[in-house]
């Protein structure tokens, strides 16, 4: 609790008995005399409502009436003058203990969310002329040793280069299994190290490091404000005159022209008043958004902005990339086939096209590179024999190998090129190897589908979701391969960068007005499609600066199941939202009508102000409740 | 540049959204953003404005909640 906050707690307290003392004096000596009665009141009114009063006084001398504060002071002044002491002092009291509790909810909540966010490392013990120096992150400076010991959190990103031991990467990504490190691995900023100690040569800045990526993002993330927040600052515009003007009108017309009982009209019309905060709106939907954003964030889910988590809860068609996203995008050499006219050995065969694609870091080459050096011919080779290669995006690779060009690609290469070549049905990607216009064989290289990409898409459509489409650049039959055995029914295969913007446009056609389109990818090169979509989601975010960059959402593990799990948040999230949205204006409503025909008192009116505020409040926390917070 | 402000005592979402309002009104102020629950007031603006921005930024605070105090970041 903060000094303000207890300060508060006492002026209520006190206020509270000096009010109980008034109202037993009032009851049982009848005898007594009234202004005594009144000058106990007026210490407790004044004792509990000193602080609405000041600020009340200082709007009206900056010239803004239309505040809370001043409206309760009028509703309060005004149930004195109508004689009802008692009445005033109670709605003072129950006022003032409400924006007590809402201030200490607002406290508590953002005391939840910012451990929730705890990550950020307070201090990093770096090498300096051999002794170890306590220092602020921030002033640790690329290429400086770290020393991290067990039990300590990795202040910046590097590389390991001394030492083994496994961390925690929980707060990053929602994993509770520890990963394991080694020598020469990079390491992340956030994680705690758990066993042994390790020396960390730094690779980025602090202010460029994971850690303050992620927490500018996540911080930053209600700039970017809801259709929900939007619709809540327009209502509180006009809600309050409203109200004021509907509390004059009740205050006079009707005594003017029904009965002629003011003190009656006019006590009604204070209730008016007495209601006419928007706070549990104003309060708690942004609340409920940021809560939503936090509990995601702790299962290793970033969004953005409030208005992506609002647009998530409405997706219809999920898009998604199949290299990388549901399949482990690890590829590996499966087949190799020479053709029968080349007079080439498999091993040959390998060769070139390792060579050819030596330079390209796309998964395929890498595979190629890695089986090719699993042969034990790492120390064999000679970057020397390669010379001018040329990579035809979509297509494939042409290279300078021994002086003979060498094409690598799929079939559209071999077309373009004009090399006959065979036709083939198999699951995995075929890659045909070339040598000046003459063909040589072709290997066939397999990936991996994710374990959790069937349950995940399986999830998507309970949640919902009308389509899942999955576009790739690779061949139909390996794309239909994996749709199949994933339950995706709607594939667009053999598309080069550029047409996956187009495809996704034609989804847009197809799509509601107030349906989303949501694009889900690696985040490497596809970022015009992530732009394009109404939600762009990049998975195994962590570390690829690219990818946070991109993309509205990122996924830290590469989990496609996320996806599904990051949807259920934003629904759940919306829901509380609606459900706030709702009950706060539909009590106030209720008892302003109850007020203007009489049946509702003050006290149910100043229920309708702090108590729904307080409630809504409550119901906005639910958010954070993730399920991995239960489970600690 | 970016200038970030925390408000310190901020504790009443409504007010926030007034001082939210009345800075990004300010002339030399590009962009405003305020966080309710980081307390965090971001301010875009040329730099050689970014005095006078402060001083007007801590001027609107006073004057709507006079509660709250305003730390440079």
């Amino acid at each position: 609790m903060t000094k303000k906050l207890k300060r508060r707690l006492r002026n209520i307290i006190l206020g509270a008995i000096i009010f109980l003392c008034a109202m037993v004096i009032q009851h049982s000596a009848s005898d007594i005399n009234e202004n005594i009665v009144l000058v106990i009141f007026l210490i407790a009114y004044f004792i509990i409502g000193l602080d609405v009063i000041k600020k009340a006084g200082k709007n009206i001398v900056n010239g803004r009436v239309m505040d809370e504060n001043f409206l309760m002071m009028i509703a309060t002044v005004g149930a004195f003058l109508v004689g009802e002491y008692a009445e005033a002092v109670a709605v003072m009291l129950f006022y003032q203990i409400g924006e007590w509790f809402q201030s200490y909810a607002v406290n508590k909540s953002r005391k939840s969310i910012s451990d929730l966010m705890d990550i950020r490392p307070d201090y990093a013990n770096v090498l300096r002329d051999g002794k170890e120096t306590e220092l602020d992150p921030e002033e640790v400076q690329i290429g400086e040793t770290l020393v991290v010991k067990p039990g300590e959190k990795i202040p910046l990103d590097g590389i390991v280069i001394k030492g083994n031991t496994t961390v925690d990467t929980m707060a990053l990504t929602g994993e509770s299994i520890p990963r394991d490190l080694t020598e020469g691995e990079e390491v992340i900023s956030g994680c705690i190290n758990l066993a042994g100690m390790i020396h960390v040569k730094v690779t980025k800045e602090f202010g460029q490091s994971t850690v303050a990526k992620i927490l500018d993002l996540v911080e930053n993330a209600s700039s970017k404000k809801a259709e929900a927040e939007n619709f809540i600052s327009r209502f509180a515009k006009y809600y309050t005159p409203t109200i004021v003007v509907l509390a004059l009108l009740l205050a006079f017309l009707p005594p003017i022209f029904i009965d002629g009982d003011y003190f009656k009209w006019i006590y009604r019309a204070l209730s008016f008043l007495v209601i006419s905060c928007p706070c549990a709106l104003v309060i708690s939907i942004p609340l409920s958004f940021f809560g939503g954003i936090g509990g995601a964030s702790r299962e290793g889910i970033l969004v953005k902005g409030s208005n992506y988590l609002e647009l998530l809860s409405k997706a219809a068609f999920v898009v998604m990339d199949k290299t990388g996203t549901l399949t482990k995008g690890s590829f590996q050499v499966k087949e190799i086939h020479p053709a029968k006219e080349a007079d080439i050995s498999e091993e040959k065969l390998l060769e070139l096209a390792a060579y050819s694609e030596s330079f390209s870091n796309h998964p395929i080459s890498k595979s190629l590179k890695e089986a090719y050096f699993q042969k034990g011919k790492e120390a064999e080779f000679d970057k020397n024999r390669i010379g001018e290669t040329k990579e035809i995006p979509g297509y494939g690779i042409a290279a300078c190998i021994d002086g003979a060009v060498i094409y690598v690609g799929n079939k559209k290469l071999m077309e373009q090129q004009g090399v006959n070549c065979e036709h083939l049905e198999t699951g995995g990607t075929v890659i045909y190897v070339a040598k000046q216009g003459q063909y040589l064989g072709y290997l066939v290289i397999g990936d991996e589908i994710k374990a959790d990409s069937r349950k995940a898409v399986e999830k998507l459509y309970k949640a919902g979701v009308r389509e899942v489409v999955m576009l790739t650049g690779d061949r139909q039959a390996a794309a239909l391969s994996v749709a199949k055995e994933l339950g995706i029914k709607k594939v667009f295969s053999e598309l080069l960068p550029g047409d996956k913007v187009e495809k996704v446009e034609e989804l847009f056609a197809g799509k509601g007005e107030k349906e989303a389109l949501v694009f889900v990818g690696d985040g490497i090169n596809d970022a015009p499609v992530l732009a394009r979509a109404d939600v762009g989601i990049a998975m195994g975010g962590l570390g690829q600066d690219a990818a946070i960059e991109a993309a509205d959402i990122v996924i830290m593990t590469d989990e496609p199941s996320k996806i599904a799990r990051a949807m259920e948040i934003s629904r759940k999230t919306l829901a509380i939202v609606k459900e706030n949205i709702i009950f706060a204006i539909g009590v106030k409503v209720i008892v302003l009508i109850l007020a203007a025909v009489g049946i509702a008192s003050m006290w149910l009116a100043i229920f309708a102000d702090v108590g729904v505020a307080f409630l809504a409040i409550l119901n906005a926390m639910r958010t954070l409740r993730t399920k991995q917070v239960k489970k600690a | 540049m970016k200038k970030t402000y925390i408000l310190e005592d901020l504790d009443c979402a409504h007010c926030a959204g007034k001082i939210e309002e009345a800075v990004a009104a300010l002339e030399a102020v590009e962009k405003c953003s305020l966080n309710f629950l980081t307390k965090k007031l971001v301010v875009e603006m040329e730099e050689k404005n970014a005095d006078g921005v402060t001083k007007e930024v801590k001027k609107i605070v006073k004057k709507i909640e006079p509660d709250v105090t305003v730390e440079e970041k």
